[in-house]
C-alpha cells in the first residue's frame, strides 16, 4: 500500500471554471476533488488511474476542470464511452459526469444498460430538473407541470426518477447527494468508488439561471434536517434536528413517527439495510418526497455482485489459459487446410 | 459408368427453403472441392426472413459455387447443375440455369400443393419453364431419404433434416468427388448424437449410390486440381477474413484488440468471429445500439486498444456522430461498413456498393475520414489488417468497405505468415516529454498527434469534441485556430496517400478502355476483362481499394487510354467522386442496383458495346 498524501489542489486544472457563479456544479467539483485523495488513500489509486468522462452539458464540462485524463464527448454518449474504457483497462477509475437530459433523454438507452450489465463505473448524475446549456427547457425530470421556455403552458409528461430507473435496471448502487453539502457528496463518492459495479450518485443541483431553487423546498440549511434523511446502512432510519423521528412501515409503505409519543418505541424505527439485493425497501426509500415523507439521502443501496468489466476479463483470462491458438499464426492454420504441392504447379 | 467429362470449371446452385440447410450443404460441398485442390468461389444468395413459408418463393435460399482447376475469380454466372429441394426453389433460380443444366429436384414436394405455392400454373413446372429438354434429374429425396433411415432411432423430423445430405451425394456423384470430407466433418459435429451423425452420412452415401444406380447416363463432371502456387490452403469467408485481418494488425501493433459492435446483417458475421477469439485476447461488446457500439470502441481507443466497430449501411448512419467525435478526438479507430441494398432497410441479404458517399462525406462539418475497400473475400484480410495500420499510425478513423456479397462469399485462401506483414507502430507515448506534454503536436511525416494512454504518470490530459487549439488540444473558440485544425486534419488523411502502393492496371498500360472498379466487384470485374483481353481487345482494368485518399498515380493512369468506364453497384458514386477529384476526363459509367452482382457476361457485352462505339 503505498501513501499518496493527494490534496484537491494536485486534482485541479490549470483553467479557469466558467459555470455561472452560484452554480451548483462548484460544490460537486469540490467534493470531487476532496473525495478523491480519499479515494486514493483508501484503494491505493495513483494519480494517473483516474479517467473522468463526460457528454454534453453544463455538468460535461466537468473533465476541462479535473488534472485527470478527461474525454469531453457527445451528447448522451458518455456512458457508453465509459464503457469502452472500463471494459478495455478495467484498471482504471472511470467516472461518468452526466446531467439528468444527458443520462436520462439522450443517453437513457446506454444509462440503463451501463446499469443492468453492473459494469464498474463511477456515475454523478447532476440533477437540476431543466436543460441548462441549451437555456431553460424541461428534462425527463423535471415535474409534471413545469413551464419552462418548451413548455409555456406547463409540461404535460411524467418525470423519471433516477433511483426508480437505476432499480428498475437492476442496479447495485444508489446514492442521493445535494450540491450544498460538499461532505455528504463526498461521502457518497468515495463509497462509490469503493463499490465494485455501476455505481449512480444522484446529486440535487441547483440551475441559478434557469431552475433557480428547485430543489431549496428540502435543501434550504433552516428545514433540510426536517425534510432529508440521511441514511446509513446498519443505523435506524432516523432524521429531524434532534434526531427525534425515525421511519417506519405503514403497511405496505413507510410512515414518519416519533419512538415515545403515540406508543412508537425505537424498535419500531426501521434499521438502513443498503447491501440486501431485495428491492422492496430501496424502492420505498428512493420515491420518498416531501411533504409526505423526507427525501432520501446517503447510500440508500449497495449490493455486492459481479461486474461486467470482471467477467469479461476472467473468461479472456480462462480462455487463453487453455487455448491451442496462442498467435495469428496458430490461427490462420487452424482447422481444415491442405498443401499444394509444388510438383501439381506449372 | 460413364466416363466423367472433363471440365476446367463448374457452376452448382444449392437451392431450398430456407429451412433446408442450403447454406451448409453448398459449404460441405465447397469445402470438398477445396480440399481436393480445386479453386473455389461461393456466392450464397438468402432471403430476409429466417424462415419465410414453406414452399414459397420469398423463403428461397440459395448458395452457388464455382470450382475449377485454376484461381476462380467469381461464383460464375449461370450454372451447370440446380439442385432445388422445392418447386419454389426450381422456379427462382430457373433463371440461372446454363442451356441444357443439370437440374436434379425433390419430386416428393413437387405435388399439387407445392406447385401451387410455387406459383406454377400447370402440373408440368419444367415444361412451363421450357426446360423440359434439360438434363432432368426427378429423384424422390425425402421419401427416398426416409427409406435410408427407418431403421434409425429418430424421429420424423430429425429424419427429413437428411434430406440435404442425400441431395449432396447426388452432387458428389455428378462431380466426380469424395465423400470422406463429408464424412468427417458430421462425426465431428455430431459427435454428442452419434445417431445423428450416422443418419447423416447414411443419408450422404444413398445419395450417392442412388445416382450411381439410376442415372449412370446423366453427365458427370470431372475438374482437375486447380494449378495454384504452392503452398498451405484453406477456404475463408470475407467476413471471417476481416476479422482476422484485425487481430492480426492488433498482433503487429502489440495492442489489444476490442470490438463494440450491434448485430446488423449482413455484418454480424465478424462479431461472431472475433467474440470466438478470447484465445487471442480479443474483447468484443455487444452494446445496446448501434451508437454504443462505437462510442464503447471510442472509448477504447482512448485507453490504448486496437478499436473497431462493424456495422452495415443503417448502422453506419447511426455512428456518424460519433465518427466525427473520432476525427476530433484524433483516435485511431476502425469502421466497418459491409454494405447491403438501401436505403433505409433496403435489402439486408443483398449486396450493393451505395455507402461509398455515406463512408466519405456522411457527417456534420469538415471530417474527413480514410476509405478503404477490400475487394474479394479473402482480401478481407489484408485490407482490414491495412485499416488498422493507417488507423493506429496516422491516428485517424478509418472506415473500410466491404459488401454482401464479398463477407458471405468464401474462396481458396494461400495462407499467409504473419513475418511477410509489415510492423505497426503507433505513437504511443510512455512518459512526458522535455517541456510537457502537448497532445495535439504532430510528426512531421504522418502529421498525427501521440496517443498518450490513461494510467500513465505525468500525461494527464483532456480531448472531447469540442474543436481542440493547435498543440494543447485544449477547447479553443479562436477563428484562426478552427482554420488550422480544418485544414491539418484534411491535410493528415490526405498525407495516407504517402504510405500507400501506387494504383496498378491489369493489362496494358495503355490502350481503348479503361474498366474502372472498387470494393467486391473485383472478381466479375476481372473475369470479363480476362476474357475480352484473350479476344485481343485493347481492354484493361484498374480495380480501386484505396478510395480516400486516391494513389497519387490515378490521373497517370486514366490519362492513357481513350475512354474510362466506371462499374460499380450504384447509381455512379465513385464515377462522381472521381469527376470531382478528376474533372479533365469523362467517365462513362455501368451500374446496377438490383440487389445482385454483376455478372461477367453483361460486363464482357457493356465492354464490348462501348469498344464498337
Amino acid at each position: 500500500m503505498n501513501i499518496h498524501n493527494f490534496t484537491p489542489a494536485d486534482f485541479k486544472a490549470d483553467l479557469e471554471v466558467k459555470w455561472c457563479p452560484g452554480c451548483g456544479d462548484h460544490a460537486v467539483l469540490n467534493a470531487v476533488q476532496k473525495a478523491l485523495p480519499e479515494i486514493s488513500e483508501t484503494l491505493d489509486y495513483a494519480h494517473e488511474r483516474y479517467t473522468f468522462i463526460s457528454g454534453i452539458g453544463c455538468s460535461s464540462r466537468f473533465p476541462y476542470y479535473m488534472n485527470t485524463y478527461g474525454f469531453h464527448s457527445i451528447h448522451g454518449r458518455a456512458t457508453a464511452i465509459a464503457t469502452g474504457v472500463k471494459v478495455a483497462n478495467p484498471g482504471l477509475s472511470v467516472w461518468q459526469v452526466t446531467g439528468d437530459g444527458d443520462a436520462l433523454a439522450i443517453g437513457g438507452n446506454h444509462f440503463i444498460h451501463a446499469v443492468r450489465r453492473n459494469i464498474d463505473l463511477n456515475i454523478l448524475l447532476f440533477n437540476n430538473e431543466i436543460y441548462g446549456l441549451t437555456k431553460g427547457q424541461y428534462s425527463p425530470t423535471s415535474k409534471l407541470g413545469k413551464i419552462t421556455k418548451t413548455s409555456p403552458f406547463g409540461t404535460v409528461e411524467h418525470p423519471f426518477a433516477p433511483g426508480e430507473l437505476v432499480l428498475g435496471a437492476r442496479g447495485t448502487f444508489f446514492a442521493r447527494a445535494i450540491d450544498v453539502d460538499i461532505n455528504l457528496s463526498k461521502d457518497c463518492m468515495v463509497a462509490a468508488a469503493i463499490h465494485d459495479g455501476a455505481s449512480v450518485v444522484e446529486i440535487l443541483q441547483n440551475c441559478v439561471i434557469f431552475n433557480d431553487k428547485t430543489h431549496s423546498s428540502i435543501t434550504d440549511r433552516e428545514f433540510r434536517d426536517e425534510r432529508t434523511i440521511v441514511l446509513k446502512h446498519g443505523e435506524k432510519m432516523l432524521f429531524g434536528r434532534n434526531k427525534e423521528k425515525g421511519l417506519a412501515m405503514n403497511g405496505l409503505g413507510l410512515k414518519v413517527i416519533e419512538p415515545g409519543k403515540d406508543g412508537c418505541t425505537i424498535d419500531d424505527v426501521l434499521t438502513h439495510d443498503a447491501h440486501t439485493p431485495n428491492a422492496g425497501v430501496h424502492m420505498m426509500l428512493v420515491n420518498m418526497r416531501y411533504p409526505e415523507l423526507p427525501v432520501a439521502l446517503g447510500v440508500i443501496r449497495q449490493v455486492p455482485d459481479s461486474t461486467y468489466n470482471q467477467n469479461v476479463q476472467r473468461q479472456v483470462d480462462q480462455i487463453r489459459g487453455g487455448a491451442r491458438i496462442r498467435t495469428m499464426d496458430d490461427l490462420l492454420n487452424y482447422g481444415e487446410t491442405w498443401e499444394v504441392a509444388p510438383a501439381a504447379t506449372e | 459408368m460413364k466416363q466423367p467429362i472433363e471440365r476446367d470449371t463448374v457452376v452448382i446452385r444449392f437451392s431450398g427453403d430456407s429451412g433446408d440447410g442450403m447454406q451448409m450443404t453448398g459449404t460441405l460441398f465447397t469445402d470438398t472441392s477445396a480440399m481436393i485442390g480445386n479453386g473455389v468461389s461461393t456466392f450464397p444468395d438468402y432471403p430476409a426472413e429466417i424462415r419465410a413459408p414453406q414452399g414459397t418463393i420469398a423463403g428461397v435460399s440459395g448458395f452457388q459455387v464455382r470450382f475449377g482447376d485454376r484461381k476462380i475469380n467469381t461464383p460464375g454466372d449461370y450454372c451447370d447443375t440446380l439442385v432445388a429441394m422445392n418447386p419454389a426453389a426450381l422456379k427462382a433460380n430457373a433463371k440461372w440455369l446454363k442451356k441444357g443444366a443439370t437440374v436434379v429436384c425433390d419430386v416428393d414436394t413437387f405435388n399439387d400443393r407445392g406447385l401451387d405455392r410455387a406459383g406454377f400454373k400447370t402440373a408440368d413446372p419444367f415444361a412451363e419453364l421450357d426446360i423440359a429438354d434439360y438434363n432432368i434429374i426427378a429423384a424422390p429425396i425425402t421419401s427416398m431419404t426416409k427409406e435410408t433411415l427407418k431403421e434409425m432411432p429418430l424421429d420424423n423430423k430429425n429424419v427429413v433434416k437428411c434430406k440435404n445430405m442425400f441431395a449432396l451425394g447426388i452432387c458428389y456423384y455428378l462431380s466426380d468427388m469424395p465423400l470422406d470430407h463429408t464424412i468427417d466433418y458430421c462425426r465431428k459435429k455430431f459427435n454428442k448424437t452419434p445417431d445423428q451423425a450416422e443418419a447423416n452420412i447414411m443419408a450422404l452415401r444413398a445419395g450417392f449410390n442412388y445416382t450411381s444406380n439410376t442415372h449412370a447416363t446423366a453427365n458427370t463432371y470431372h475438374v482437375a486440381p486447380a494449378k495454384l502456387p504452392p503452398g498451405r490452403y484453406r477456404t475463408i469467408g470475407g467476413n471471417e477474413a476481416t476479422a482476422w485481418g484485425f487481430i492480426a494488425a492488433a498482433e503487429k501493433a502489440g495492442r489489444p484488440l476490442f470490438c463494440g459492435s450491434y448485430p446488423i446483417t449482413p455484418a454480424t458475421g465478424i462479431l461472431e468471429e472475433l467474440a470466438k477469439r478470447k484465445d487471442l485476447g480479443v474483447k468484443t461488446l455487444q452494446a445496446e445500439d448501434e451508437i454504443a457500439g462505437i462510442c464503447t470502441a471510442i472509448g477504447a481507443a482512448y485507453t490504448g486498444s486496437f478499436a473497431v466497430t462493424t456495422t452495415s449501411g443503417p448502422g453506419l448512419a447511426l455512428k456518424s456522430e460519433a465518427i466525427g467525435l473520432a476525427v476530433m478526438a484524433e483516435l485511431p479507430l476502425v469502421i466497418v461498413d459491409v454494405q447491403r441494398g438501401g436505403p433505409s432497410t433496403g435489402l439486408p441479404t443483398k449486396t450493393e456498393q451505395s455507402d461509398l458517399m455515406q463512408a466519405l462525406w456522411g457527417r456534420n462539418g469538415e471530417c474527413p475520414v480514410v476509405v478503404i475497400a477490400a475487394g474479394t473475400p479473402s482480401d478481407c484480410f489484408d485490407y482490414a489488417f491495412t485499416a488498422g495500420k493507417i488507423a493506429m499510425e496516422h491516428m485517424t478513423p478509418v472506415v473500410l468497405l466491404t459488401d454482401g456479397f464479398i463477407a458471405n462469399g468464401s474462396e481458396a485462401w494461400k495462407i499467409p505468415a504473419m513475418k511477410d506483414y509489415p510492423p505497426i507502430h503507433p505513437p504511443i507515448l510512455s512518459s512526458a516529454p522535455e517541456g510537457g506534454y502537448l497532445p495535439y503536436k504532430r510528426d512531421e511525416e504522418r502529421l498525427a498527434r501521440t496517443w498518450a494512454l490513461p494510467g500513465t504518470p505525468g500525461l494527464e490530459h483532456r480531448i472531447g469534441g469540442l474543436e481542440k487549439d493547435f498543440l494543447k488540444g485544449s477547447a479553443s473558440h479562436d477563428p484562426a485556430n478552427h482554420q488550422k485544425m480544418v485544414d491539418i486534419r484534411a491535410a493528415k488523411v490526405k498525407r495516407v496517400e504517402e504510405f500507400i502502393p501506387e494504383q496498378t492496371v491489369i493489362g496494358a498500360s495503355e490502350g481503348d478502355l479503361l474498366v474502372v472498379g472498387w470494393g467486391g466487384t473485383r472478381g466479375h470485374l476481372l473475369s470479363a476483362v480476362e476474357a475480352l483481353q484473350a479476344e485481343g481487345k485493347s481492354v484493361s482494368l484498374s480495380h480501386f481499394n484505396y478510395i480516400n485518399p486516391l494513389p497519387k498515380n490515378t490521373a497517370r493512369i486514366f490519362g492513357k487510354f481513350k475512354k474510362i468506364v466506371v462499374c460499380e453497384l450504384n447509381l455512379g458514386q465513385f464515377a462522381n467522386y472521381l469527376r470531382m477529384n478528376f474533372p479533365e476526363f469523362d467517365y462513362l459509367q455501368c451500374n446496377k442496383v438490383e440487389g445482385q452482382p454483376f455478372t461477367v457476361a453483361e460486363l464482357a457485352e457493356k465492354f464490348e458495346k462501348i469498344l464498337s462505339k
